[in-house]
């Protein structure tokens, strides 16, 4: 079948197979920022925005999506120009192998967009569902604690 | 060297907390990690795997699923090469047994791999595997490692390939034992002797990338190997002894390790199928396969005496283990000696000290490096059990363990005793700041105040209890490890810093070129770093044993003065001037009378018009010694006492690392490990069924920490300067995971007098104990 997908302000028409899961979808059209890392909702590395909310992609039917609008971690660095949130997360380590990062970044933008001063244990609450075995979390926590503040004062 | 004082050299770009050189491709997500690239026209390789613990495989036909339209080649143990081999990772001669094959009759564990297979699509590929038919004739299997060597135990390896085991028909895979002095006559002299047992789990690495390789001929017919791995050049030796073939080995960036990718997996089944259809092969682990068929930590057990006398002397250690490789040896015996010689030193003053014991086969999945490599799981037992001697003594526990810890300027005969799988090298300890790490993270703790406060509030259901646990590693394995580094110097002011060294996501790309642009007098951004790429990069033995910060770091400091030298001799032939009146400054060879020229024009000259030539430098280091980094760690919980839920509030490392290159990436390194040490010591458990599959294959069956979990974590730095390390430094990246263990199981014991002497400490385990003890 064929759906049709906006992804990052991008359209695509694209033939999937039936039953195919948006992480599919969106490695095949060359997002590669979202990642395999468990396909079984338990670990956050495949989260995407669908029409601004964050979704585990691994788990996402691509027919689901048809006529909605995706966005990856692609869509919040224009030019190279790093968001708050990413910017924070490289000036604090809060990124090591990187491979959570892309899903790690793509929850927090949904979260600051809908908690512009989060506490941290709001942070920490909003964001277990995003795992990462290389940080320990707490570089992560301080990184989203400031991007937050910078987005509040701009 | 006793008493050195800290050396503060002025430094420019080393001890700044400078952006990882790779961090803004990772965060926008940039195509870098294996499974991200794609070359064209490649089959997908899947692997069947045993369903059975232990087994022959009787019969095996692939007929059927051969049929299927798309399918490219099936493999048996009938259509690889049968040549023994280890997949661990380790320098040559390994000192892990050679006990594996790429495919093989016997099955050993449930995940074993029996048959690969490679297709168009991924779908064919499965379909393909369920139509493989085979026969098992079932055997009996050990499952439970503490009686793999009981009588008539069924034999794991009684293949006659196997070299290097240690006793084989009787499941063992090592053994080793050291002494100094007499510790049974040592620990009778002792006015308190705790003898107790305990027992580390077999956690999983659970790296978020799962392991992946991919395979290719390049269009002049190199065999090409792009795979996640910690040591692409020990890949390349072991693909040559498995296959006979010459390739490359590309690391690209890695989604963590952790010891985990120090072995090889994926390799040898994608260069199988592109060797023999000559197109693209690409093999990317699920989960499950990552987490039931790649390596665990050893479990281990090990029975801890230690005596003391009144006054608080320690007199003896004897640490006897049993470690549990599972179905291969990968690591089998270095892991286990690690246990010994990465914590015994740390209490050089004894009278007496024994190590020993086995480390052996069982049908489970098999062990490999982890993080702490042993150390982890020697610390649980000595540090517990010196916690349980401090307080039966009545004496503080830091105080107690302090006491008796090594200084500057002294030794430990262990050095020499245990070396990586054979004896050692000795060692003077020239930079130690235990003292202060015990004494200024107490205060900072507030420990002393702490520890007068009630531990158990009846009224609100709650105990807490406070915690120290001390512990040292190592940098780098002496006179075995070896790194390279490669600096070449180009026309627009920039080097290039081509290095073998292998980073997983620990930054060591960044630290690597800190350290050449602080000796070059640049910075950073003019360092372009390619690394870990056999074709492209001098060797280097690659990411493992607290090694590439110390030993690669010193490669490259080397090579960048080499460097230096040869800028300026060639900006003295240019300014005509002795190079002993020139020194380099931001980018540029000064002269003392004001004249400069500037790394750009100088190659630019000797590029195109003057002693022509390209200013390259290539340099080698192996250590004499293995400087330990120590730690002393701090932590609170909290006991729920209805449900005994163990919840980490606080955790303090104070950690003496030498001079931290990169401030920032050198924390994430300890808080990493501390998260992953308080997931061995509190969530991180694998059950298997009664047939040996392992059940927990998945996140939310196997439990890692996450957000929220783990508390706080704060860490601090000693002022500390390591005179053989590159500008101070020395390892930081394992020791962190040694300490929150004991810690945890010590702070139990302070908040509820319970003792808990197998990790992971489970609430309900806790629970009972509390129960019956009466203090709930």
């Amino acid at each position: 079948m064929k759906v049709e997908l906006t992804v990052n302000d991008k359209k695509f028409s694209v033939e999937i197979e039936p039953g195919e899961m948006l992480l599919e979808t969106l490695r095949k059209l060359g997002y590669k920022s979202v990642k395999h890392a468990c396909s079984t909702a338990s670990c956050g590395a495949c989260t995407v925005q669908l029409d601004g909310k964050a979704v585990l992609s691994c788990t996402t039917f691509t027919a689901a999506a048809d006529g909605h609008e995706i966005k990856t971690v692609e869509a919040f660095s224009e030019n190279g120009k790093l968001s708050p949130i990413q910017q924070a997360i490289l000036e604090e380590g809060g990124s090591q192998c990187g491979f959570c990062i892309p899903g790690l970044v793509v929850t927090a933008e949904n979260l600051l967009d809908e908690n512009p001063d989060p506490t941290k244990e709001e942070i920490l609450d909003n964001l277990k569902g995003n795992l990462c075995r290389c940080t320990g979390y707490e570089s992560q926590t301080r990184a989203i604690l400031k991007a937050a503040k910078e987005r509040r004062e701009k | 060297m006793s008493g050195k004082v800290f050396t503060e050299e002025k430094m420019n770009v080393v001890n700044t907390s400078v952006e990882k050189v790779d961090g803004k491709a990772l965060i926008q997500g940039k195509p870098v990690f294996t499974d991200d690239f794609d070359i064209p026209n490649s089959l997908i390789v899947k692997i069947l795997r045993s369903p059975h613990a232990h087994a022959i495989i009787s019969s095996i036909d692939t007929t059927s699923a051969q049929k299927i339209e798309g399918v490219a080649c099936i493999f048996t143990y009938k259509d690889v090469p049968r040549i023994v081999y280890t997949r661990a990772g380790q320098g040559y001669p390994e000192p892990s047994p050679y006990d594996t094959f790429v495919l093989d009759r016997k099955v050993r564990y449930v995940g074993d791999a029996v048959a690969i297979v490679a297709a168009e699509t991924e779908q064919i590929a499965e379909a393909a595997l369920k139509l493989i038919k085979v026969e098992y004739e079932l055997l009996p299997a050990v499952l439970d490692y503490e009686h793999a060597m009981d009588d008539g135990a069924p034999i794991i390896h009684d293949e006659s390939e196997i070299s290097g085991a240690y006793d084989p028909r009787h499941n063992i895979a090592e053994h080793y034992e050291m002494k100094v002095g007499n510790v049974d006559e040592e620990l009778k002299k002792c006015d308190f002797v705790v003898d107790q047992t305990y027992y580390t789990p077999n956690q999983s690495h659970a790296m978020m990338e799962p392991h992946g390789a991919i395979s290719y001929f390049d269009p002049n017919g190199r065999l090409t190997v792009i795979t996640s791995t910690q040591v692409p050049f020990h890949a390349r030796r072991i693909l040559k002894r498995i296959f006979g073939v010459n390739c490359r080995v590309i690391k690209p960036r890695i989604g963590g390790g952790f010891g985990g990718k120090q072995a090889l997996f994926v390799e040898p089944y994608v260069v199988a199928v592109t060797l023999k259809t000559g197109r693209p092969a690409r093999c990317i682990y699920t989960r499950e396969e990552t987490m039931t068929a790649s390596n665990t930590r050893h479990a281990m057990r090990f029975r801890v005496r230690v005596g003391a006398m009144r006054d608080g002397t320690l007199r003896a250690i004897d640490l006897w283990g049993l470690s549990n490789t599972g179905a291969y040896g990968e690591h089998a015996l270095t892991v286990f000696m690690v246990s010994g010689s990465k914590t015994l030193p740390l209490y050089n003053k004894v009278k007496a000290v024994r190590f020993g014991g086995d480390v052996v086969y069982s049908n489970t999945e098999p062990a490999g490096a982890f993080r702490g490599y042993g150390a982890p799981q020697g610390m649980f037992g000595l540090d517990t059990a010196l916690d349980e001697l401090a307080r039966e003594m009545k004496i503080d526990p830091i105080e107690f363990k302090l006491k008796n810890s090594i200084r500057e300027g002294e030794t430990s005969p262990v050095f020499k005793i245990m070396g990586e799988g054979r004896e050692g090298v000795d060692e003077i300890i020239e930079s130690c700041k235990i003292e202060e790490c015990a004494v200024e993270g107490a205060k900072l703790f507030g420990w002393y105040e702490k520890i007068k406060r009630p531990r158990i509030d009846l009224k609100n259901r709650v105990a807490h209890g406070y915690g120290v646990a001390f512990a040292m590693q190592g940098s780098s394995i002496p006179m075995v490890d070896m790194g390279g580094a490669t600096i070449k110097m180009n026309d627009d002011g920039t080097f290039n810093l081509l290095i073998g060294a292998t980073d997983l996501g620990t930054g060591s790309d960044t630290i690597l070129a800190q350290i050449a642009a602080e000796v070059l007098h640049t910075t950073v951004d003019k360092m372009i770093v390619y690394s870990s790429d056999t074709d492209m990069t001098p060797f280097d033995k690659g990411a493992y044993a607290s090694s590439t910060t110390y030993v690669s770091g010193n490669a490259v400091k080397k090579a960048a003065e080499k460097m230096k030298e040869e800028i300026l001799k060639a900006a003295a032939e240019v300014l005509m001037k002795s190079p002993n009146y020139l020194y380099l400054e931001d980018n540029c060879v000064v002269s003392g009378d004001g004249k400069k020229i500037t790394f750009s024009e100088l190659q630019t000259k000797l590029f195109y018009t003057f002693n022509q030539r390209q200013l390259q430098v290539t340099e080698s280091f192996v250590s004499e010694v293995a400087p330990p980094p120590y730690l002393v760690s701090f932590v609170e919980i909290e006991i729920d006492l209805d449900t005994g839920k163990i919840r980490v509030i606080d955790f303090l490392d104070y950690i003496d690392c030498g001079v931290t290159i990169n401030p920032i990436l050198a924390r994430g390194q300890v808080e990493g490990a501390v998260a992953q040490g308080i997931g061995m010591a509190l969530f991180e458990d694998h059950i298997m069924d009664k047939n040996g599959r392992m059940v927990t294959n998945d996140f939310f069956t196997y439990k890692i920490p996450a957000r929220g979990d783990i508390g706080s974590i704060d860490v601090r730095f000693a002022k500390s300067y390591e005179p053989s390390g590159p500008f101070g430094a020395k390892s930081v990246s394992e020791i962190g995971l040694d300490t929150p263990g004991p810690a945890i199981a010590n702070a139990i014991f302070d908040a509820v007098g319970v003792r808990m002497r197998r990790l992971p400490i489970k609430s309900e385990e806790l629970f009972f104990e509390m129960k019956k003890r009466g203090v709930i």
